[in-house]
């Protein structure tokens, strides 16, 4: 993929992550502070499709544009054919280990299986 | 271990000779023999017009033949004598004593380059970038029929790039760049300020494969738009400007 495509994809995840996380704050506030964190607050949450599907779609952009930092710093850190395709591709993987892990909590609480 | 000569004692009095002086430090450094770089100090008369340059060539001629610096037009033309001047990139036959405003000038070899022997350093990753970039214009009808005339420009299509004509090699925006620092393979911005240089001329068909260039893993994505590149160049060239007009071309905001 060429850079300017992944850079593309990174202004766009940083951008769009911070829509949704504003509109996830705001949706903390509706309730008081300790009551949103309260544990079946939290839990309850994930019965609220829409929600579910912001959360997800948190998760992945937040990897996304996390993952692609990441690996921005580390090319730049060091540099070597080796070592920059094993950053490449170690952070594509940690990215969808992460996004695999995640959507496992969230569908699994979705589904009240916790 | 810093060694204190004086030109000034050596030199008979004349009329124009200096009331002032300075301490000039100068870098030594020869990486054959040395695991790192001394200071030897030198007390040097000035006038307000003398360049740092011309202190050091002073130094050469009156005390140590030995000091390494490269210099050739000392007119700001050739960018042969960059070098770090009380820490800052700077040409030394463009840089006057009397405006530095310091009593002690330091004089090291620029950041970013590998060091020949105390100021003169390699340019070899410099030219390399440049060459990488394409720096000529490319077009399919380069070889002009009899009947043609040269390839005319309006004075506005000139204005688009006429300042980035202006890069002399010197280095001094490589040297202040902080990304050069860790990225050894980055492009830099020399390089990517004579893309644009040749991207916004009016007369080149090789946008695209310039583009394709620099949009690498080490290219045109890995400037922070620090700035400093443009803060040294002494010739006003405008690196980071370039570079991010070479982003809109990337991103879609430039055609």
């Amino acid at each position: 993929m060429k850079e300017s495509t992944i850079m593309k994809i990174h202004y766009g995840t940083a951008l769009a992550s911070v829509g949704l996380v504003a509109v996830h704050i705001l949706m903390r506030l509706t309730t008081g502070f300790a009551d949103s964190l309260s544990y079946e607050n939290v839990l309850a949450n994930y019965q609220s499709i829409p929600y579910v599907v912001m959360l997800e779609l948190i998760l992945i952009l937040l990897a996304v544009h996390g993952f692609n930092g990441l690996r921005v710093i580390l090319l730049e850190l060091k540099q070597g054919r080796v070592y920059e395709k094993a950053v490449s591709y170690g952070c594509v993987v940690a990215m969808i280990v992460l996004i695999g892990y995640g959507s496992r909590t969230i569908i699994m609480t979705n589904m009240g299986m916790v | 271990m810093a060694q204190v000569s004086s030109i000034a004692d050596e030199q008979a009095p004349n009329p124009l000779s200096a009331s002032k002086s300075v301490l000039l430090r100068i870098s030594r450094f020869n990486p054959e023999f040395d695991e790192s770089n001394k200071f030897m100090e030198f007390s040097v008369p000035y006038q307000k017009w003398t360049t740092v340059l011309e202190a050091i060539l002073d130094v050469k001629k009156h005390f140590d033949h030995s000091v390494a610096v490269r210099y050739s037009c000392r007119q700001a033309t050739c960018g042969s004598c960059g070098m770090l001047i009380n820490g800052k990139p700077r040409l030394a036959c463009f840089t006057k004593i009397s405006e530095l405003d310091s009593d002690v000038v330091t004089v090291e070899p620029m950041n970013n380059f590998p060091v020949i022997r105390d100021l003169a350093v390699k340019f070899e990753r410099l030219f390399d970038t440049h060459q990488k970039i394409k720096p000529y214009l490319i077009r399919d009808d380069t070889e002009l029929e009899s009947d043609q005339r040269e390839f005319l420009q309006s004075p506005q299509e000139l204005e688009n790039f006429i300042q980035f004509a202006n890069c002399i090699k010197c280095g001094l925006c490589n040297s202040a760049c902080p990304t050069m620092t860790t990225d050894s393979s980055f492009v830099g911005p020399q390089a990517l300020a004579q893309a644009y240089r040749y991207v916004a001329d009016s007369r080149d068909k090789g946008k695209d494969t310039r583009l394709d260039i620099i949009d690498e893993s080490h290219g045109i994505w890995r400037c922070h738009f620090a700035g400093s590149c443009s803060q040294v160049c002494p010739k006003g060239v405008d690196p980071a400007m370039g570079i991010q007009f070479l982003r809109g071309y990337l991103l879609g905001f430039r055609s």
